[in-house]
């Protein structure tokens, strides 16, 4: 039975351009109070012109209505549960929002003095002073603007640090559980990617690994725990084997939300690691942006580190950009401060102690829905599980149900579905991650939504199949969206 | 469902030898898992490919996988008609939705992959 939403009238609204008449205006401007210039006589008559052709023309109401509409068709974590694995789709305390539109902070401008940014400086040297504490690493730069960008930063150090002891290398080892990121990013910077296969409990491969490591290996990228949730416990082992043999440990921090508090990467042998803060540390994940993905190291790459670092000069900070052995910039001045912010009050609000709870709430969140959907949905690893657990569809599909469809029918019980085929090594994966943000009640919810749905899966599964229905497009196409796209309103279409 | 005359890859891939020449597609079970493929990327004519390594990709609704040579050689034809239609390779993965051909580097190949027969109780393993 569906119990946490109903249907309710949702407002239909077409696009600005559909609702453009010519003339409507949604501003007023005052009367000008300084002389009035032909701008046809000041910029040369072919820079102006009286109209942009098809540009839309509302008035204010009806903007304020259009994005009200637009909002009530969305979902997001101020709903309710966000199961989506990989992703740490955690609640954005309010806090961070206030801490970030405190004026000075909200207002500071990159290119105002050092001497007036000094609180600006300071919010970022207390972050990567608290971002080295947490991984366990020696330095920190934030300026890399998003994960993906973090990896590309951290492959391009250590080809730097290679390429000073002699020799860059040519291959990066990833394992086949890998966000698909890693190697993009390793061949972004110059290296051939090497697949290592898990083994049956799904972890490193530590006998390949000895096998497969040689002189033309520059790091081994690995996920911890990994995208199934499991932690890889012959890490230190892995560690070892790479610098015995010359090569560097980098480390996905995608799964932070797994180890804050408790276990840290720098311990356990990681040269690179870099951070989602918009995972981890409750930063918005937004509209693709703008994002931050900082990125630790230990003492050995810290010469590496993009420009400018943050230094301490007297009592004041300051920008040190003469440094040689830099790999350079990798972003605008110091990534997106805005970000920074946020991460900075969440990490101060909770304190160490409270960081570490929120690990532990957010494994023993993932470790509760295992345990209440185990006797519903396969669980292809029994290796036990942190942060998040991976289900696969292996008896719905069966009744031909597949993973796609258990999530489309979830979104009419009101919940986002969780992540659908990720990780590639579990076939119909069904990846879910609650994070600590979700207490026992919105869980229960949630178990019975996936409960209820295993059981029309048996009973009626062209139900399913067929999912959604409550909400105000069903099944798109998603095979002619890809196969022939339009990318562009028309009028008319 | 698979051709006596292929020999078949663990990653999936089928080859046809046929003289010095090879046709080489993917499989059915192959196709079945990426779902509906909607874009498919094949080296140009004349490039070298290498038994074990990647030569191109498919893009699915739900991935992009990259494809595996079975045999080392040189491309002598791609299959033109899958930029239009890369549905050929859902509908007849074994046929009308062949990848390229190439000029063998070396007689006899092939002989170390799977039968159909082999294949046929590789795939049914793996599920």
């Amino acid at each position: 039975m569906i119990k946490k939403v109903r249907s309710h009238i949702s407002q239909n609204e077409p696009l600005l351009f559909e609702r453009s008449s010519p003339g409507k205006r949604a501003y007023q401007l005052p009367e000008l109070d300084v002389p009035a210039v032909d701008p046809a006589v000041e910029l040369g008559a072919g820079n102006v012109r009286a109209e942009i052709d098809g540009f839309p023309e509302i008035s204010e109401v009806e903007a304020i209505r259009h994005f009200t509409r637009l909002s009530t068709w969305n979902y997001a974590i101020d709903y309710g549960m966000y199961p989506l694995g990989s992703c740490t789709m955690k609640y954005n305390p309010r806090v961070n929002e206030l801490v970030a539109k405190i004026e000075g902070m909200a207002w500071a401008h990159p290119y105002q003095p050092e001497s007036l940014s000094q609180g600006s400086m300071e919010v970022m040297a207390r972050l990567e002073s608290a971002l080295a504490e947490i991984t366990g690493l020696h330095a920190v730069s934030l300026q890399p603007a998003a994960g993906a960008h973090g990896e590309m930063a951290g492959i391009l150090l250590i080809r730097a640090l290679l390429e000073k002891r002699g020799n860059p290398r040519k291959k990066v080892l990833i394992p086949d559980s890998a966000h698909g990121t890693n190697p993009a990013s390793a061949a972004i910077a110059g290296y051939a990617v090497e697949n290592i296969p898990s083994n049956e409990a799904g972890l490193l491969d530590l006998a390949a690994l000895e096998r497969i490591v040689d002189g033309d290996v520059a790091a081994l990228m690995v996920t911890n725990p990994n995208t199934l949730g499991v932690f890889e416990q012959n890490i230190v082992e892995a560690a070892r084997i790479l610098h015995s043999k010359g090569a560097m440990l980098y480390m996905d921090g995608a799964n932070m939300n797994a180890l804050v508090g408790i276990a840290r990467p720098g311990d356990f042998g990681v040269d690179v690691l870099h951070l989602n803060l918009h995972k981890t540390f409750s930063t918005p994940h937004g509209g693709g942006g703008p994002g931050a993905g900082p990125v630790a190291v230990t003492k050995e790459l810290e010469p590496f580190l993009p420009i400018p670092r943050l230094k301490r000069s007297g009592k004041k900070w300051a920008w040190d950009y003469n440094r040689k052995q830099s790999i350079g910039r990798v972003r605008a001045f110091y990534g997106n401060f805005g970000v920074l912010v946020r991460a900075l009050a969440y990490i101060l609000a909770h304190g160490g102690p409270g960081l570490r709870n929120a690990t532990v709430d957010a494994v023993l969140n993932a470790n509760y829905i295992r345990k209440s959907l185990e006797p519903y949905y396969d669980l292809p690893y029994a290796s036990p599980n942190m942060h998040e657990v991976v289900f696969s569809d292996a008896r719905q599909e069966k009744s031909g149900v597949r993973t796609g469809d258990i999530a489309k029918r979830l979104i009419d019980y009101g919940f986002h579905p969780y992540t659908v085929s990720f990780p590639l090594i579990v076939h119909g994966a069904l990846m879910i991650e609650p994070t600590e943000t979700e207490g026992k009640m919105e869980l229960d919810s949630f178990i019975d939504a996936m409960t209820s749905i295993a059981k029309e899966v048996e009973d009626d599964p062209q139900l399913v199949k067929n999912a959604p229905y409550s909400v105000r497009t069903s099944r798109v196409d998603e095979v002619a969206a890809a196969r022939k796209p339009v990318l562009r309103w028309k009028p008319g279409n | 469902m698979y051709p006596d005359n292929f020999r078949y890859t663990k990653e999936h891939e089928w080859v046809l030898v046929e003289g010095d020449a090879g046709t080489i597609g993917i499989t059915d079970h192959a196709q079945e898992e990426l779902g509906d493929i909607v874009y498919v990327d094949l080296p140009k004519v004349g490039a070298p490919i290498e038994a074990g390594k990647v030569f191109g990709s498919v893009e699915s609704v739900k991935a992009v996988s990259d494809i595996y040579s079975p045999v080392s050689g040189e491309v002598t034809e791609i299959n033109q008609s899958l930029a239009d239609a890369p549905e050929t390779l859902n509908t007849d993965p074994h046929g009308a939705g062949w990848l390229v051909k190439v000029r063998l580097a070396e007689a006899g190949q092939a002989q170390p992959l799977m039968s159909a027969a082999d294949y046929q109780d590789y795939v049914g393993a793996e599920k």
